[in-house]
């Protein structure tokens, strides 16, 4: 017992004394950890903090988590909001200087998109909110894009001895997204008009992609469950209204859009929403191969 | 020039048909006449093709969503800088205000005490009826680059205003050390550092009634070090002046309390994650005041001065389907403390005030689970119990001494959380901490968050 403050005390130098390795990568997300593989392959040792069935606005400050944020180099999250309610506990109690906000470790791809439904007015009767537009950003494949140019960018930074290696990745991945989308969009062409429901407010970036209209969600306000009043304001509003189908992700329940899909006798689909949400979406390329194939099939 | 070649235009028409053979064999104003209409036609095209232009464009436009939207977006990210830079009170800090209120029922009386523990702090449930719980207003903010800081203001339902956080700590110092200074809950065990509205039950366990006062907070400094490890772990430093259970601290050079914790914790897998603590407290309470029932049955206010050491042994179990929260989950915890104190204890200081040696061995633990059935909705039980240990009073013991009782409590509870900012609650108690008294409680209480978006310890 005598030796325990002696071996924390060595335990505690040898941190300080980190040898050269491959970069440290907390991805709060499966796609900016798919995204990180990406453009840094080995060159990344990347940790995702969370997986696809778990909804990232309830994440808690897990202790694995802060275990693994102690010792990343870089964060990459999606901000806007999305990891308000866990991200600030884990980097205060991580106490790991290179990735707090103000340094080149913190990384937000919600700075390198335009948001999309910024709120005129915030208040939380509406809801939960995000005051700086809706966080779901990476169901747009073009912002993908842009989110890769700029953790190239900070890859080069942050890793300079290979800066090449970074580039030349990014470059290539530049180049196969492009035309991807291209394929992607040439592929969706009937999606285009059509009106969906959606379980969350999760899509609102894929559907001005695909040119949907997303007419009516189940959640009443974001973040609070559906309830059976609004339900039935919903099923009244499609008959009017009517919409192809209802759309929700891997994680959310699915009791509500199964209801509603018996009675306004439109079809139910799970979408991967992100990377590991299906059998099939193991990349960032074949998650929106899985996403386009299933919407697609609900048309016929 | 336009109005002008329109006159002429005009002239031309009504002209054209017969009286130009009139003017014709006049050649000289025949050839100024064309040349006219040659200028006028040259005029006329150059307007078409830049009318023709300009629809190409429109039509162009309308074609080329992608046109649009890169000027949308480069509109919107105007905006969104413009938002940004509008809003100066984005660098206010993060402000939250907890609102709490009661409603209490007992079969017995609130003269809250625990038969044959020298206490001190807050006892007990509170008062029966209608009442307010402790509204909490929280200030937190980074300084600048290198500190955090924050205030945590507790508005008791007697208007007293209670500090009871304020304190800053560092963000910036290399190696996993956080320095933390100021007014802070001590970070033993599990429950204590935790803001009280976090709590599953509405009242704290019965043993951090009996050792904590219902919760330790001090004035003092602490230092953490996580370790870089895949396995969480992090050790703990703290020195202070010792204001626990309800006592002002000691005014002396140095510290009056000193203590030292650790917890390691970690995933099993997707659904499942634990975290396990050690810590010991040493702390010098001076004139701590304990509300107890003496042999006789008299109510009498003790006074103790002196050294109490504590052990906690906590440990948590989370258990959600692909740990997703959201729907379902189940927490298990526990924690076990155990007291050994010694000092001078004043037997009824307001009366009789008899001083005497006093020294106690006394252990206590509680054991909780709550389960999330549906989104939500919670249900949860409590079991508490102390062990009495071994007390010495020396010549109070006649007065004071209830060797064998086992104060004892056991909860439940029911709490519906429409949103992640509201929750409404409902207690059921059957408490046993008075011996011969068994008092049934019946509890609601609203706890609702306003304002910032709160970040909450596993």
């Amino acid at each position: 017992m005598k030796n325990v403050p002696v071996l924390l005390l060595i335990a505690f130098l040898a941190t300080l004394t980190r040898p050269a390795h491959a970069l440290n990568v907390f991805a709060c997300e499966p796609e900016w950890g798919a995204l990180a593989h990406e453009l840094g392959g080995d060159q990344l040792n990347v940790y995702t903090a969370t997986h696809a069935l778990q909804d990232v606005h309830h994440i808690q400050a897990r202790p694995s988590l802060i275990a693994k944020a102690r010792t990343a180099d870089l964060l990459i999250c999606t901000g806007l909001g999305l990891e308000d309610g866990w991200l600030p506990m884990i980097l205060r109690q991580a106490a790991n200087n290179a990735i707090q906000p103000s340094k080149p470790g913190y990384f937000e791809a919600g700075n390198y998109v335009n948001p999309l439904e910024i709120p005129q007015r915030i208040d939380r009767s509406e809801g939960d909110v995000h005051a700086r537009g809706n966080p779901h950003i990476h169901t747009d494949p073009r912002n993908i894009l842009k989110v890769a140019t700029a953790l190239t960018q900070r890859l080069t930074e942050l890793d300079p001895s290979n800066a090449t290696f970074y580039q030349t990745r990014g470059h290539e991945f530049v180049q196969r997204w492009q035309a991807a989308i291209m394929q992607w969009e040439t592929q969706a062409a009937p999606l285009k008009g059509i009106a969906v429901v959606t379980h969350h407010n999760a899509f609102p970036y894929l559907a001005s992609w695909l040119g949907m209209k997303v007419v009516a969600t189940l959640e009443p306000n974001p973040g609070v469950e559906p309830t059976s009043t609004h339900l039935a304001k919903v099923l009244t509003k499609l008959q009017q209204q009517p919409a192809r189908m209802v759309i929700r992700t891997a994680y959310d329940p699915q009791r509500a859009s199964v209801w509603l899909a018996e009675r306004a006798k439109i079809p139910a689909v799970v979408l991967p929403f992100t990377v590991g949400g299906s059998e099939r979406a193991r990349n960032l390329t074949s998650l929106f191969d899985d996403t386009l194939q299933r919407l697609l099939e609900a048309l016929k | 020039m336009f109005r002008h070649h329109s006159l002429w235009a005009c002239a031309l028409a009504l002209v054209c048909p017969f009286p130009l053979q009139a003017i014709a064999n006049d050649s000289e104003e025949l050839e100024k006449i064309r040349a006219e209409m040659q200028q006028m036609r040259a005029s006329y095209e150059a307007r078409i093709r830049s009318l023709e232009n300009q629809l190409e464009q429109l039509l162009k436009n309308t074609q080329l969503p992608e046109q649009n939207m890169a000027r949308i977006e480069a509109s919107s990210a105007r905006m969104r800088n413009n938002t940004l830079e509008s809003s100066r009170n984005i660098f206010n800090p993060s402000i939250s205000l907890i609102l709490s209120g009661l409603y209490v029922n007992r079969s017995q009386e609130s003269n809250d005490h625990i038969t044959g523990f020298q206490t001190g702090g807050e006892i007990g449930p509170g008062e029966r009826g209608f009442g307010l719980g402790e509204s909490e207003l929280g200030i937190y903010a980074n300084i600048d680059p290198y500190f955090y800081g924050g205030l945590l203001l507790a508005l008791a339902p007697d208007n007293s205003i209670d500090i009871e956080e304020a304190f800053i700590q560092t963000t910036a110092l290399p190696g996993g050390i956080t320095l933390k200074g100021g007014r802070f809950y001590s970070g033993i065990g599990y429950l204590n550092p935790q803001h009280p509205h976090m709590w599953d039950f509405i009242d704290s366990p019965l043993v951090y009634q009996a050792f904590l006062g219902g919760q330790y907070g001090d004035d003092g400094v602490q230092m953490k070090w996580v370790a870089p490890t895949d396995l969480f772990l992090e050790v703990g430093l703290e020195a202070g002046r010792g204001r626990i259970a309800g006592t002002s601290g000691k005014n002396k050079n140095g510290s009056a309390m000193g203590s030292l914790f650790g917890h390691i914790g970690g995933d099993i897998d997707t659904s499942n994650s634990w975290r396990a603590g050690l810590s010991y407290l040493h702390v010098s309470p001076q004139q701590r005041l304990s509300d107890n029932l003496d042999t006789a049955g008299n109510f009498v206010t003790n006074q103790f001065t002196g050294t109490s050491r504590i052990w906690v042994a906590d440990f948590v179990w989370k258990w959600a389907p692909h740990g997703n929260m959201s729907s379902t989950y189940f927490k298990l915890q526990g924690e076990y403390l155990l007291r050994r104190e010694s000092g001078t204890l004043v037997y009824d200081v307001d009366a009789t005030s008899l001083a005497d040696r006093y020294r106690a061995n006394q252990s206590g633990w509680y054991l909780q689970g709550i389960y999330k059935f549906m989104p939500n909705w919670r249900i949860g039980l409590r079991y508490d119990r102390l062990a009495h240990g071994s007390v010495d009073y020396a010549s109070n013991n006649p007065v004071l001494d209830f060797d064998g009782y086992v104060p004892q409590r056991i909860s439940w509870m029911m709490d519906y959380s429409p949103s992640e900012f509201s929750r409404l609650r409902l207690q059921l108690a059957h408490d046993r901490s008075r011996e011969n008294t068994i008092d049934n409680q019946f509890f609601i209480q609203y706890i609702m968050s306003l304002g910032a978006h709160g970040a909450h310890q596993y």
